[in-house]
């Protein structure tokens, strides 16, 4: 299927001239904050792979292409500088949503739209298991599912483990006034490991979640749209579902769809990344199985 | 028979001499006592196997010098001894009287020789004759200036067991001599004051030509000549500067350079050998060999822009005989450059190529090959093929790959004129026109090459850093001090010169990219494990890139002057090595210091922290990667049927095509 085809079979069916209302599933600024983290994330991956496998003939290649290892470097700085600014917009919107929307940490926390893990995300990974293994039905999934909320902590680790670890390696001079020069070369061990593991996690599992599931395939642009198609939504996540529609409000997270000029830009975009993603993972496994030393 | 009945008279004898010379004691010995018995021209003995006979000519004995002495003088063991007497007789001891001939006699070559018991060594009456030694003037004497050369060719002469048997340079020592100038005066002309044997070699000082006490030896030779041709610089002036006999004579050709010992003839020079006579012929351009038809056309104008302008053709070309019609027909052998460039001789003998003509080898080069012929230049000459820009092109006239040397060479080096080319030494004679800069025969020297396994050729790994350090002195120095050169002994590994980092004909300048990148390879060869773990750290990894900014081998270590640790004045010791981050990190501390530059996590001995914190990480990576991995393989078969029943439902695979 090209992307085209899939274009027109987003389109909802004419219905009287009006475009069929979508589905809000995510913020402007937490697709914002998605678009600018991919970027970052991107660049990180290229520019600190090239010296993890700098043994390999195309890390050599890839590093000129880049500038040379001295932009590199200031690119994989500056990309982790935006890196953290998206977490700091990020930890801002949520103090400014507990504000507005919930009055208290507790509220936000504790709600029924939390991403932190609770019990009912230990009933629907066990009910997924039986779900795969054709044992029960397919978990009534909410807002977020376990893995969608592993998901989101797995980059709250990386940043404060990558990050602390990265700004040791940025400031070597200053972090040695403190602790044992060792102390950088096991910084250097963390912050490459951590990045391959996130590099390969997000790169793999995490697209497969959202692009490779068949029922996906080849892309789910929600992230990027922030909107899903009413049917899609209830499929997907019945119980968020159900709940809106009970409460009655569900009216007031249904909007227009973008026209189809947007979604061929978005998916150019994704397409882009996916391409890009994918390309360092063969390249880590050609490093690894072919060119280990 | 003979002898009892000598014996007999002998008794007779000693009876009379008993009653006659009583007076003076019975032991008294005349003279006529002896020759009582030895006047008996058939007195003789058995010696050995040989009949020796023991007659002493009275009449001659009473002509010598020694007539007035009485034969117990020189017998002296008979001395008081009852006649007649036993045998053998001990050797006469000349010394007794000659002391100074005898001492100088017994230093020569001749002493040494019977002092080591040699059976061929000349004595003195070997020389001189026993009991006829007559006065030297008397021209009968064995020892007359004009019997010498005889005296002497006895032994130095084409087949005796002297010239065959014992080391003598020389040959048809005899027959030079009597052709020489010298000869032909005292033989055919009877001239007694001419040159003998002994003019030049001392009657008894004779001693090798390497002996600095020598007569012939180098140093020595025109003091040996000019006892007789005193004055001789004059005539020489037009060849050597007056002044350099007083002040340089060491500079000077020998005597014997020119005029060859045992052959000198005047010819040389003022006997009609002028260069005219040469070039009446040879001037012709047309004129050409009869055998081959070469052409030996001479260009007069080439010799006079030459290096040897002063030197005659006859003085290169030695055997023409001026009583020819044609002097030059007598040659028979080709120009032989080492009768003056004698030392430059001696070294291209013992070179590759020298050692190769003396086989014989067509492809061998000889000296006209590399500095021409009648248009030889100096070194200093830039039209001279020996001028330091034009010596790549001429040793590429061989070494130049396909060409005669190259494809008998077997050793690794290849291409090694082009590379010269390109390396820094080639740009920088070629390009910037250096002439101090290194060319082929600054580091193969020009007459002594040889290849490298030879330990006296200049690029044998145990010569190559004296011969880089001819010019790059400062690293020489620093380079002896160091680890590299302090550990010989003590390690049975090969240690590194020169060329084993900076290649030998690829040398490039130390600060380009490529060389920075190659380096440390070149410290790998040798230091394997550390070079990767090097590899392994920031420094190594953007190095391996193609980027020469970070810290490399030399960067921490040194260069030349590289020390082990332990040394105070190693960069890395306990005093410097904060300063050495310092070059790239400003801020360094002590602490910063600690910094693993070559660190492993493979170790767990020896680097703990890095080989948990390796494994922790690795333990988590692979642990997440199984449980997401396991997950989603897991799904996919749910997944797959659902997108097959939103295609059935609907016709499309996704959920929302049915709203």
């Amino acid at each position: 299927m090209t992307p085209d085809e899939a274009v027109h079979r987003m389109e909802p069916p004419a219905q009287s001239g009006q475009p069929e209302k979508q589905y809000l599933r995510f913020s402007r600024l937490n697709r914002i904050l998605h678009v600018v983290m991919i970027v970052s994330f991107m660049s990180l991956a290229l520019t600190g792979m090239t010296l993890k496998f700098s043994y390999t003939a195309w890390a050599a290649i890839l590093s000129r292409l880049l500038g040379g290892y001295e932009t590199a470097g200031y690119i994989h700085r500056m990309a982790a500088v935006l890196m953290v600014t998206i977490f700091i917009l990020h930890i801002n919107d949520l103090a400014r949503r507990k504000r507005r929307e919930y009055g208290s940490w507790k509220a936000l926390l504790t709600g029924p739209d939390t991403m932190l893990p609770t019990k009912r995300d230990l009933k629907e990974f066990v009910g997924s298991l039986r779900w795969f293994l054709g044992m029960g039905p397919r978990p009534r999934y909410g807002r977020w599912t376990y893995w969608e909320k592993f998901d989101y902590f797995a980059v709250f680790w990386g940043i404060c483990v990558i990050g602390s670890t990265g700004l040791m390696l940025w400031f070597p001079e200053f972090f040695t006034l403190l602790l044992p020069g060792w102390t950088i070369n096991v910084a250097t061990i963390i912050h490459s490991d951590e990045a391959l593991l996130a590099v390969g996690f997000i790169f793999t599992v995490h697209f497969f979640n959202t692009h490779l599931r068949p029922e996906k395939f080849p892309m789910d642009i929600v992230v990027f749209s922030g909107r899903m198609p009413v049917g899609e939504f209830r499929e997907d996540k019945p119980a968020e579902y159900e709940a809106l529609v009970n409460a009655g409000t569900l009216d007031e997270h249904l909007v227009d769809p973008y026209p189809p000029i947007v979604i061929r830009t978005i998916r150019a975009f994704a397409w882009t990344a996916l391409a890009l993603g994918f390309s360092i993972v063969v390249w880590i496994i050609y490093a690894m199985l072919f060119a280990y030393r | 028979m003979r002898l009892t009945s000598s014996i007999a008279r002998g008794w007779l004898l000693l009876a009379s001499v008993g009653l006659s010379g009583g007076l003076r004691g019975a032991a008294a010995q005349e003279n006529p006592d002896c020759l009582a018995c030895h006047g008996d021209r058939s007195l003789s003995m058995k010696r050995g196997g040989k009949t020796v006979p023991l007659f002493v000519d009275e009449k001659k004995f009473g002509a010598s010098i020694h007539a007035s002495l009485s034969c117990v003088g020189c017998h002296a063991d008979l001395q008081g001894k009852e006649l007649p007497h036993g045998s053998p007789l001990a050797k006469v001891d000349c010394g007794s009287c000659h002391t100074q001939q005898q001492k100088e006699h017994a230093e020569s070559l001749h002493g040494r020789a019977i002092a080591r018991g040699d059976e061929l060594a000349p004595r003195c009456p070997d020389c001189h004759g026993d009991h006829d030694i007559l006065p030297v003037k008397n021209p009968r004497s064995a020892v007359a200036p004009q019997r010498i050369p005889w005296v002497c060719g006895k032994c130095h002469q084409e087949g005796t067991p002297v010239q065959r048997q014992r080391v003598i340079h020389e040959d048809h020592i005899l027959t030079n001599y009597s052709e020489s100038i010298h000869g032909e005066a005292l033989l055919k002309k009877g001239l007694t004051v001419a040159a003998t044997c002994v003019s030049c070699h001392t009657a008894h000082t004779i001693l090798r030509h390497t002996d600095p006490r020598s007569s012939i030896n180098r140093k020595n030779i025109a003091a040996t000549c000019t006892k007789c041709h005193s004055q001789i610089e004059a005539v020489h002036r037009k060849i050597i500067r007056g002044e350099l006999w007083e002040k340089q004579a060491n500079s000077l050709p020998a005597c014997v350079d020119c005029h060859q010992p045992h052959k000198a003839r005047r010819v040389f020079y003022d006997q009609g050998m002028a260069d005219a006579d040469c070039m009446k012929c040879h001037g012709d351009p047309g004129v050409r060999a009869s055998k081959g038809g070469r052409t030996l056309f001479v260009n007069l104008e080439e010799i006079r822009g030459s290096r040897h302008v002063r030197t005659a053709c006859s003085q290169c070309h030695s055997e023409v005989n001026a009583s020819r019609v044609r002097p030059c027909e007598t040659i028979t052998k080709k120009v032989d450059c080492t009768s003056c460039h004698a030392d430059i001789g001696a070294l291209y003998q013992k070179s590759t190529h020298g050692m190769l003509v003396a086989k014989s080898d067509p492809n061998a080069p000889v000296c006209n090959e590399c500095h021409g012929t009648h248009g030889v230049l100096g070194k200093r000459d830039p039209a001279s093929p020996t001028f330091p820009t034009n010596i790549p092109d001429l040793c590429a006239r061989c070494h130049r790959e396909g060409r005669k040397a190259a494809v008998r060479y077997t050793g690794t080096e290849h291409d090694i004129i082009e590379r010269y080319q390109e390396s820094i030494h080639g740009k920088g004679l070629l390009k910037s026109g250096l002439t101090v800069t290194a060319t082929c025969t600054d580091c193969h020297t020009a007459h002594s090459v040889l290849p490298i396994s030879s330990p006296e050729s200049s690029v044998n790994p145990k010569n190559v850093p004296a011969t880089c350090g001819r010019c790059h002195h400062g690293i020489e120095e620093m380079f002896n001090a160091s680890v590299h050169v302090t550990q010989a002994g003590k390690t049975d590994k090969r240690l590194p010169v020169c060329n084993d980092c900076h290649s030998a004909h690829t040398i490039r300048r130390a600060d380009t990219e490529g060389f920075k990148l190659t380096i440390m390879a070149q410290c790998g060869k040798c230091h394997e494990e550390i070079s990767k773990t090097y590899f392994d750290t920031y420094h190594g990894k953007v190095s391996q890139l193609g980027y020469t900014k970070t810290a490399k081998c030399y960067d921490c270590h040194g260069a030349h002057d590289i020390r082990a640790i332990g040394d105070p004045k190693s960069h890395l010791s306990r005093e410097n090595v904060v300063a050495t981050c310092q070059k790239c990190h400003p801020g360094a501390t002590r602490r910063f210091a600690g910094y693993l530059t070559h660190a492993t996590h493979h170790d767990p001995q020896k680097y703990p922290f890095l080989f948990y914190t390796f494994w922790g990480m690795t333990g988590l990576l692979i642990g997440t990667f199984v449980v997401g991995g396991l997950h989603t393989i897991l799904w996919l078969p749910r997944a797959i049927q659902m997108r097959r029943r939103f295609r059935r439902k609907n016709g499309t695979s996704r959920p929302g095509g049915e709203a």
